[in-house]
């Protein structure tokens, strides 16, 4: 799952540098992803992996790094039985 | 809790005085000339008004944002320009307060704006970036424990006049331009070589040219993380006092109305002037403003004071839009009660002079919808809204 995520991260979170060596805990926004790009990304991450993420898990503490989006997805993915 | 609103009140009563004292007998002469009121800073400095925000326990009033707010607007109905140097400064004032304070260097910075009175400008918007706070391009650069930063500043208000500067600028030369801080400056640290005039349609006396900055200083001086301390605190509390001061100014055109339809009524005792229709309609606008920017203020200051400062909820998508949308509510808002106004003033109200000239508000009223552009605020939602449910 992590591997998709930042596959998808990396896609649409519109970085300035090479970001494919991204750490799982690597700070996303200090990265360069601003609060636009931070939009596409979960668009993104809400069609492939077909949830939705309420309005409390729309905070930058969710979005921070792909750990953090990792445990939110699962969570979701978890309370729709999947 | 009764002393605390007693000591707020007695506060305010005194920028009352001080406004109607100073403040408006001066307010014309800095419009046409678009200077500095320095009259105004000189008697809130000696009503120690500059360290209103500083919390207590370093010298300060420790006033809640409502104080706050009542202060600007209150300023606000007599002269803007004023009242926005007073809200610039209060801002930055409660960005170091409130993520400052664990620093030796800002808690000792703190006592001074207390003791010294110590006047601070903000230097975010720079050129090539424009209204887009979360975007630098000058970058802090850092040898040892000393750095030196440089920025095209495209607008400072009142930078001739301030004792020190709050910049943002990106963390060092290779980060990206959101990855940024907020770097304090004091008077002897910077040089500011002045780049064009202010020559403005309205909020003349904010004295807010372009400016080439250089500047130098210690490691310290840096604030880091300005992502969470702009969501928490910059833009929501500019955002409640430049809307508390768009309130004063409203507040003051509405009630020039009101003097001149009581006139009108005078002179016809016994049936009602057709502008005081107009004048029901233009009040109740004045209260949908009025409330607006006190629900969100209550709501700030109760956010403030959960254990994590609020954080959770002031850096989410949710708290995002609310703050953008009082913003563009309250200018659209501010600007149409205003030309009302003049409508319901006529020619007295077209007047430069006279009791009901109105020429001054709508010039300074203006400078709402474009201080952070309407646009581009309604463009961030418009992006957050794809997410946002509103569940
Ligand atoms: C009285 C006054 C005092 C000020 N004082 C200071 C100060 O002390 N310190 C400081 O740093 N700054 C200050 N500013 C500047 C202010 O913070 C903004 O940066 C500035 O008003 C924006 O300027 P701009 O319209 O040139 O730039 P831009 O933000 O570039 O906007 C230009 C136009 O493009 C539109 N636009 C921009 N982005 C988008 C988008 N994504 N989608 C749609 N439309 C968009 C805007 O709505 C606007 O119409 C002051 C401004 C005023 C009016």
């Amino acid at each position: 799952m992590k591997d998709k995520i930042r596959a998808i991260v990396v896609e649409h979170g519109r970085f300035a540098g090479n970001v494919s060596s991204l750490a799982d805990d690597a700070d996303l926004y200090a990265a360069g992803m601003t609060s636009h790009a931070s939009v596409g990304v979960m668009l993104a991450l809400e069609a492939a992996f077909d949830i939705e993420f309420p309005d409390r898990m729309l905070k930058r503490s969710v979005f921070e790094s792909i750990s953090a989006i990792a445990m939110a997805v699962a969570e979701l993915l978890k309370e729709a039985g999947r | 809790m009764g002393s605390q609103t007693d000591a707020s009140a007695a506060r305010l009563e005194r920028i009352t005085e001080l406004a109607e004292r100073v403040t408006a007998p001066a307010a014309a002469d800095v419009d046409r000339n678009a200077r500095f009121p320095s009259e105004s800073f000189a008697a809130l400095r000696e009503a120690r008004v500059l360290s209103a925000g500083v919390p207590a326990d370093f010298g300060g009033h420790g006033a809640s944002l409502t104080e706050l707010a009542a202060g600007c607007s209150i300023l606000g109905q007599h002269c803007s320009a004023s009242a926005m140097v007073l809200a610039m400064h209060h801002i930055q004032v409660l960005c170091i307060a409130r993520h400052g304070a664990s620093s030796p260097f800002f808690r000792t910075y703190l006592t001074a704006i207390a003791r010294e009175q110590r006047l601070i400008a903000s230097v975010t918007s720079e050129v090539g970036i424009g209204g887009d706070m979360r975007t630098s391009l000058s970058a802090v650069e850092t040898t040892g424990s000393r750095f030196t930063l440089n920025k095209a500043a495209s607008t400072i208000s009142y930078g001739a006049q301030a004792d020190d500067l709050l910049i943002t600028a990106r963390r060092d030369p290779s980060a990206p331009g959101n990855d940024q801080v907020l770097v304090l400056v004091r008077r002897g640290e910077f040089t500011l070589e002045r780049a064009g005039v202010w020559d403005t349609l309205g909020m003349r006396g904010t004295c807010s040219p372009g400016f080439k900055l250089q500047s130098a200083g210690g490691v310290e001086q840096i604030l880091p993380a300005f992502g969470d301390l702009a969501s928490a605190t910059m833009v929501p509390v500019s955002h409640a006092l430049w809307t508390s001061i768009w309130l004063g100014v409203a507040t003051d055109a509405v009630g020039r109305a009101r003097t001149l339809v009581r006139a009108q009524a005078r002179k016809t005792p016994g049936s009602v002037p057709p502008t005081a229709l107009r004048l029901a309609e233009v009040t109740t606008k004045l209260q949908l403003l009025r409330q607006a920017i006190k629900g969100f203020i209550a709501d700030y200051e109760a956010l403030i004071v959960q254990p994590d400062g609020g954080l959770d909820t002031l850096s989410s998508i949710g708290f995002a839009l609310r703050v953008n949308q009082l913003k563009v509510s309250a200018s659209e808002l501010a600007v149409e009660i205003v030309s009302h106004a003049l409508s319901i003033c006529g020619i007295a109200g077209y007047r430069n002079d006279g009791p009901q000239s109105i020429g001054r508000h709508l010039r300074d009223i203006y400078s709402s919808i474009l201080m952070i552009g309407n646009d581009r605020l309604h463009a961030t939602n418009a992006a957050l809204l794809l997410v946002h449910k509103g569940d």
